[in-house]
């Protein structure tokens, strides 16, 4: 694929400090209008070796930390266009009603549909709309978590933007990657975009419903899944039906006492 | 993919170096690209000149250094090169997911003065 470095002929030599800048021929830096003489300008490597995610590492473990104060349980849910995040989020915050409030944080590149849905069914929901941004990041979910009463909610859910690549590289401060693949997506899902399920924490299998429809090889996708999400738990719903879902609420029920036991112990 | 964002964050913490080393112009960036990071090595220097207009980074070269990825394997105890999140170990064959390299998105120097 890419090679070495593009440019700089002479590699990147450490430039002493009293750099003959004359002995270097034709540098074609373009030097602002003020710009002293050549001999002056010496130039001068400076050292960083920062990581171009610490930012937002930062400012999730920031986030990490809120939610914890709070004994909040926050799951980051992910998936392609239309795996069923919306839909899952909805029947997951309904079916929890009972004995935990939750919330919701709903990236999207344009519309407020998914907010608006949400919203209907009874949901305290902030809408974030990213623009041309393809992911959350953990600075617009701080800002969006302003806007909740977090005190009176238990758990929060944070709807990703549709996207199986950028989402990947941002933590936002979640105590859960939730990553989502609908048996209509193909079994090799996983294989095709690794580090998204690589960082899995939950692997959901949505949409079982239409599996026979789809032709969905079950066992091909659950190979798949142990292969590159090896941590991950592994459940498999369909929203629609019901079907698979009391053993993901009984789990999302048991990961929120554990979140709870660890901030009142 | 969001190599705007990603060069915008490195030019904010090359301008953030160069200020605190009292620098008036930033003439090169180096980075060092993953080969596993998703980040593209041509989008982001099509997006370099754009996130440089009007910066004292205007103008500035852009290198690039791509990382190779080498895997780790626990039962040879020995590092490996390798092309995936997932690969097998070319000893012993087993299959392992742990990584040495191949992730890094990293500022390593700027040129200025
Ligand atoms: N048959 C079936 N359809 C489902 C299920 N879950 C969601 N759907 C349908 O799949 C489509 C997309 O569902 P959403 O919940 O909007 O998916 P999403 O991942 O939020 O979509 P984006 O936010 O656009 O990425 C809708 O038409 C849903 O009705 C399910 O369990 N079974
Ligand atoms: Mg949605
Ligand atoms: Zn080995």
């Amino acid at each position: 694929m890419d090679g070495q470095a593009t440019s700089g002929g002479g590699g990147p030599a450490p430039h002493p400090r009293d750099h003959d800048h004359a002995a270097e021929p034709a540098q074609a830096h373009a030097h602002g209008a003020g710009a002293e003489s050549d001999a002056a300008a010496a130039h001068q490597t400076l050292p960083v070796r920062r990581s171009i995610l610490e930012k937002n590492e930062r400012l999730a473990e920031r986030n990490r930390g809120f939610f914890r104060a709070k004994g909040l349980l926050v799951l980051n849910v992910l998936s392609a266009p239309g795996s069923g995040k919306t839909t899952l989020i909805r029947k997951t915050a309904e079916a929890l009603a009972q004995g935990l409030r939750v919330g919701v944080i709903v990236g999207d590149l344009a519309t407020d549909n998914d907010a608006a849905r949400l919203r209907a069914a009874g949901l305290p929901v902030v809408q974030i709309t990213t623009g041309t941004v393809c992911h959350l990041e953990a600075e617009m979910v701080a800002r969006a978590a302003r806007q909740l009463d977090l005190d009176a909610l238990d758990v929060l859910i944070i709807e990703n933007v549709g996207n199986l690549v950028c989402p990947a590289a941002y933590d936002l401060g979640e105590d859960l990657r939730v990553v989502l693949m609908s048996v209509t997506e193909g079994e090799d899902k996983p294989l095709k975009y690794p580090p998204m399920f690589h960082s899995a924490d939950v692997a959901l299998i949505t949409k079982i419903d239409l599996a026979a429809a789809a032709g969905f090889d079950r066992a091909q996708a659950l190979a798949n899944l142990h292969r590159i999400s090896h941590h991950a738990a592994v459940f498999e719903v369909s929203a629609k039906t019901g079907q698979g879902m009391p053993l993901w609420l009984d789990y999302v029920a048991q990961q929120r006492q554990s979140v709870r036991g660890s901030t009142s112990g | 993919m969001h190599e705007v964002s990603l060069m915008q964050e490195a030019v904010r913490l090359a301008l953030e170096s160069a200020q605190a080393a009292g620098a008036q112009h930033i003439h090169r960036l180096a980075l060092r690209v993953g080969a596993l990071s998703g980040a593209v090595p041509d989008a982001l220097r099509f997006a370099f000149p754009l996130v440089c207009a009007g910066t004292i980074a205007q103008g500035a070269t852009l290198d690039i250094e791509s990382v190779p990825a080498a895997g780790w394997c626990g039962y040879c105890q020995a590092e490996y090169r390798c092309e995936d999140y997932l690969s097998e170990c070319p000893r012993c064959r087993q299959i392992s997911a742990e990584l040495r390299r191949g992730t890094e998105l990293e500022l390593a120097a700027v040129e200025v003065s």
